[in-house]
């Protein structure tokens, strides 16, 4: 029982009761937290606007004897405004905490996936290419030690051409192997200077044909390893009429 | 201890409700079956003729009584150039409250939330390129909630309807009438500046 301080990304929130609400928090040193924001619905309440998913913000909460940790102050640090404005950024940016929502453990401190949510959020919020949510699922899946193997054929060993990717035979396959889905070259290099390390270079870089292909492919391996669709993704591709 | 069956029913049912957790549903099963039978005679009565009388308004989702289109939709004198968004039908008995807004409505029966596997496809906004396309709409007025999937909604509509040619505004953000400036969290300040007014002569 006590108080405690952290920095934190607003993942979800919940209506409970009339006025208050259940948020979900990715923070800094604690892990996944849920806190309670008591009366934050009404419109006198400073703190409601700041509660609001996709808020990096400052924190105070209280912990008892439940589950659930009670917020006491909040302050934003940043709150990603063009994200809001950008339907379709708006739904990438979604996707990546409903993937974070996803895999964090709660009150299991991941200062590293932290980091990597933060920053993913504040390139989004400059950079509105599709590849920064793909950069973002596949350095969450090397974060978990589920990266596919990209150098040569999980199966035989065998180096270049590498034609396919199997998510369960965990990476690329020479065409003699091949199984699972089609790679092109340019696909294969694209995720290799992610997982590499030069994500920063390939955002700078202007799209390109495999984009797309990258853009799929990283929802798929995300999707496949959480055993769930991601609702957020599921939203992106439908237009009116 | 366990309940019966039929209190089980009862509490399962209500359970059901929004904003209703198994304690709430305990405390109105509880409340119902204390209650004289005629109060809970009026409440079920209530229910059922509600469902069978009002439904959706074809033309803007709002509720409908006794037709296919609601009553703002069907009164002559409401302007067809002005077309107020909005997300649910409760807001449109808001809006009318301020007595200032003569247009019709379009309701989008939720809002734009990814997260929640709402998106275009759930929501009305097909229906309502179909109304600016073949009503004489000038502009559309959104009023989605002043929170974040009301603004992500609101930029969701601009997205498809400012390629129609249509004006589309939104409400004005502000400060709550009757509070005092240094009360107001920084985000609604801020808002307020940003939709700052001339207070110019020639205002009127
Ligand atoms: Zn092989
Ligand atoms: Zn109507």
């Amino acid at each position: 029982m006590s108080l405690y301080r952290d920095q934190a990304v607003v993942l979800r929130a919940w209506k409970l009761g009339e006025a208050d609400r259940i948020i979900s928090l990715h923070t800094l040193d604690h892990g996944k937290v849920r806190g309670v924001g008591k009366g934050v619905r009404r419109t006198r309440s400073k703190f409601g606007s700041r509660l609001e998913p996709l808020s990096h913000v400052s924190i105070q909460l209280y912990r008892g004897r439940g589950d659930l940790d009670t917020i006491t102050q909040v302050e934003t640090i940043d709150r990603f405004g063009s994200l809001r404005a950008d339907p379709d950024r708006f739904a990438r940016a979604e996707a990546m905490l409903e993937a974070v929502e996803q895999v964090a453990q709660d009150r299991e401190p991941d200062r590293a996936l932290h980091m990597m949510l933060v920053r993913a959020l504040s390139t989004l919020d400059r950079n509105d290419s599709a590849l920064v949510m793909a950069g973002f699922f596949l350095k969450l899946l090397a974060h978990e030690g589920l990266q596919p193997q990209l150098d040569e054929c999980v199966s035989c060993g065998a180096g270049e051409p590498l034609e396919a990717i199997d998510f369960n035979e965990g990476g690329v396959l020479c065409r003699n192997c091949r199984s699972g889905r089609p790679l092109s070259f340019e696909a294969l290099q694209l995720l290799r200077r992610i997982l590499g390390g030069d994500l920063g270079g390939v955002l700078a870089e202007s799209t390109g044909p495999a984009t797309g292909e990258v853009d799929l492919l990283a929802t798929a391996i995300l999707e496949h390893h959480l055993e769930r669709r991601l609702r957020s993704v599921a939203v992106m591709d439908q237009t009116p009429g | 201890m366990s309940y019966s069956v039929t209190v089980q029913e009862l509490i399962d049912q209500l359970g059901r409700l929004p904003g209703i957790g198994p304690k709430s549903a305990q405390r109105v099963a509880f409340y119902l079956l204390k209650a004289p039978p005629e109060d809970a005679l009026r409440l079920s009565r209530a229910i059922a003729e509600a469902k069978e009388k009002v439904s959706f308004c074809d033309r803007c989702f709002n509720l409908s009584e006794g037709g296919e289109e609601c009553a703002i939709c069907r009164d002559p004198r409401r302007e067809s150039r002005l077309l107020c968004v909005v997300e649910d039908s409760q807001d449109i008995v808001a809006v009318e409250r301020t007595q200032e807004f003569r247009g019709r409505y379009h309701v989008l029966q939720g809002a734009f939330s990814p997260i929640d596997g709402i998106g275009v496809d759930q929501l009305r906004v097909k229906e309502l390129m179909t109304r600016v396309g073949e009503e004489d709409v000038e502009e559309v007025i959104v009023a989605t909630n002043p929170n974040l999937e009301g603004e992500a909604t609101a930029a969701l509509l601009v997205k498809y309807l400012k390629p129609m040619g249509v004006r589309v505004t939104r409400l004005a953000s502000g400060l709550p009438v009757g509070g005092d400036l240094e009360y107001a969290d920084e985000l609604t300040l801020g808002r307020a500046l940003e939709g700052r007014q001339l207070l110019d002569a020639g205002d009127d």
